[in-house]
């Protein structure tokens, strides 16, 4: 603190944090309310063998060591893994393929594609597995045409071990992929058009183009939107449970789901919280490594 | 013969838009047929006979006015309080000086590490010990956290010159003032992008408000409208007219703030359109 500092500073200092305390003080009530403190009662959770609602006894490690011979919680870990190779990826490139048509296009018919890619993004998601368990239908359903070229017959794609979980990822693909076209669209833009001229005047192809120049410039969206859509992934459930109900012999059962079925139907709040630590840790893990990639973003 | 290829490329967007927002057209086709119809083999792209049947049947025996209701009601109010309070504490995050205000920020950017999917068994048990079990409360609260929003506003008050800070501070407006006069009407653009984007998110909720409000008259249209499919058995037009009245108001909202609503969704992602 300097010498010359006056009385008068001071309390203007003063008044500055008192009307930074009125500010914040909304916010940090419902995050600590909200946030910190469910997630320190979680962790708290995990160590007893409460129901879900009331106390339960301290079982130290118990929960924990539950995890290594609990198979549905095992199959559960490699069917989420299983729908995030299935969607991941092919979402990502989908997204970058659309990104790249619809930027070709100008005017009012830029627009109009672009939307039919997007609306279904803003979608509830009940409405989304309506609308795919409608088409879907084993009589009436339209997608089956679609099908019978595959199998003659139709299938039951929901009740299908084979199918489910496939067609769960293709529905969220078509549900969320709006999202990451947008992204890339920005990113597109971003690129200078000075760089396609040059190009051009070397005498590049299209495919030319698209390897020495979109590819590596859209490289860091390319990267984020992965990052996103992992993260985004893991947490599975809503479709899942509408469309499959983790079913047909479990062979579609995800994490989020086990906790729901742990807490919420078996009424084992301290297990299921376990189950939850898991999940909390993965997406920690993931999330420190999307931060990483952020940076990168960052620094030009 | 260049632009042969162009042509080729413009016509195969076109297509696959089509194609994509088929099942949107389809499912809209079908809820205006009658069910006999409905279930007729072969594709008939238009109804043979028009018909909001299915329409009248839903508003008339389901619940659905109170499950809107709910449904509005929660959602309003989580846009108002998370737009309100993120303003706030992104406008002193990024304008005022004061102690711990670094390890603030850092808690705010670290929650994201925290799945909100995990929080589910807590978030119940502390609804239930405030008594908010099957209320809007009880739907509302979980839902206010949404950090993004506090970023956001921090990224975009920052960017606003210090001269306009202090020359309002020497004319003797106060932070209160500055804030509600300066700061929020220069970023009008931003707070009306994130409160549709956030009024979406919370009409579109799930898995919350499946477990916190599974009344008939406590859930929200988001949760009801697969009630409607479990007591309709295999009803399409009916289910699905349930699916287009739940839809309609987000996607009202994303045609008419169609610009709006892209912005905010790449705000929201860490991206400056």
């Amino acid at each position: 603190m300097r010498a010359g500092d006056s009385a008068g500073a001071h309390r203007a200092r003063r008044r500055q944090r008192l009307q930074a305390l009125v500010l914040v003080a909304p916010f940090c009530l419902a995050y600590l309310v909200l946030f910190i403190y469910p997630t320190l009662k979680m962790l708290q959770l995990s160590f007893t063998s409460a129901p879900l609602i009331g106390d339960g006894a301290f079982v130290g490690l118990a929960n924990y060591r539950r995890l290594l011979i609990d198979h549905l919680f095992q199959e559960s870990v490699f069917h989420t893994g299983y729908f995030v190779l299935l969607t991941v990826l092919p979402t990502t490139l989908l997204g970058l393929a659309i990104a790249l048509m619809v930027t070709r296009l100008r005017g009012w018919l830029q627009s109009l594609v672009l939307a039919c890619f997007f609306l279904p993004y803003i979608l509830p998601v009940t409405v989304v597995t309506l609308i795919w368990q409608w088409l879907l239908d084993l009589q009436f359903g339209i997608a089956q045409h679609a099908i019978r070229l595959f199998d003659g017959d139709g299938v039951a794609v929901f009740k299908n071990p084979a199918w489910a979980m496939p067609m769960v990822a293709f529905v969220t693909i078509w549900w969320t992929n709006g999202f990451n076209v947008l992204l890339f669209i920005a990113g597109l833009r971003n690129i200078s058009p000075d760089y396609y001229d040059a190009a051009s005047l070397d005498g590049a192809g299209r495919l030319q183009r698209f390897r020495h120049i979109t590819w590596p410039l859209i490289w860091p969206v390319t990267a984020l939107v992965l990052t996103i859509q992992l993260i985004l992934q893991l947490k599975i459930f809503d479709q899942v449970y509408l469309l499959t109900q983790g079913g047909p012999f479990n062979s579609t059962y995800v994490l989020v789901q086990v906790i729901y079925r742990q807490a919420f139907v078996l009424n084992h709040g301290g297990y299921g919280a376990t189950i939850a630590v898991v999940l909390f840790a993965i997406i920690a893990v993931l999330s420190v490594l999307q931060y990483q990639v952020l940076r990168v973003r960052d620094t030009p | 013969m260049r632009r042969l290829p162009d042509l080729l490329l413009t016509l195969l967007a076109v297509i696959a838009a089509a194609l994509w927002a088929f099942p949107l057209y389809w499912a809209v086709v079908t809820t205006l047929k009658p069910e006999y119809e409905v279930v007729q083999p072969g594709i008939a792209l238009l109804p043979k006979t028009w018909t909001i049947g299915a329409y009248v049947y839903v508003l008339g025996h389901t619940n659905i006015a109170r499950w809107y209701l709910n449904s509005f009601a929660t959602a309003l109010a989580v846009t108002v309080l998370v737009v309100g309070m993120s303003a706030c504490c992104g406008y002193a995050i990024s304008q005022l000086r004061f102690p711990g205000r670094g390890v603030l920020y850092g808690l705010i950017l670290a929650s994201f590490m925290v799945p909100l999917q995990a929080l589910i068994v807590t978030h119940f048990v502390l609804m239930n010990d405030f008594g908010l079990i099957n209320s809007w409360g009880g739907v509302v609260l979980p839902q206010l956290i949404v950090p993004v929003v506090v970023i956001v506003y921090k990224q975009f008050f920052d960017q606003i010159p210090r001269e306009f800070r202090e020359a309002a501070l020497v004319d003797g407006a106060g932070e209160f003032r500055l804030f509600a006069q300066v700061f929020l009407p220069m970023n009008w653009g931003v707070t009306t992008a994130l409160a549709i984007i956030t009024f979406i998110g919370a009409w579109n909720a799930f898995l919350w408000p499946f477990l916190v409000a599974s009344t008939d008259q406590a859930m929200t249209v988001t949760v009801g409208i697969v009630q409607v499919h479990d007591s309709f058995g295999v009803q399409y037009a009916r289910n699905l007219a349930g699916a287009v009245l739940a839809a309609l108001p987000v996607a009202v909202a994303y045609l008419v703030f169609q610009r709006r609503v892209t912005e905010a969704v790449m705000l929201s992602a860490g991206i400056k359109g």
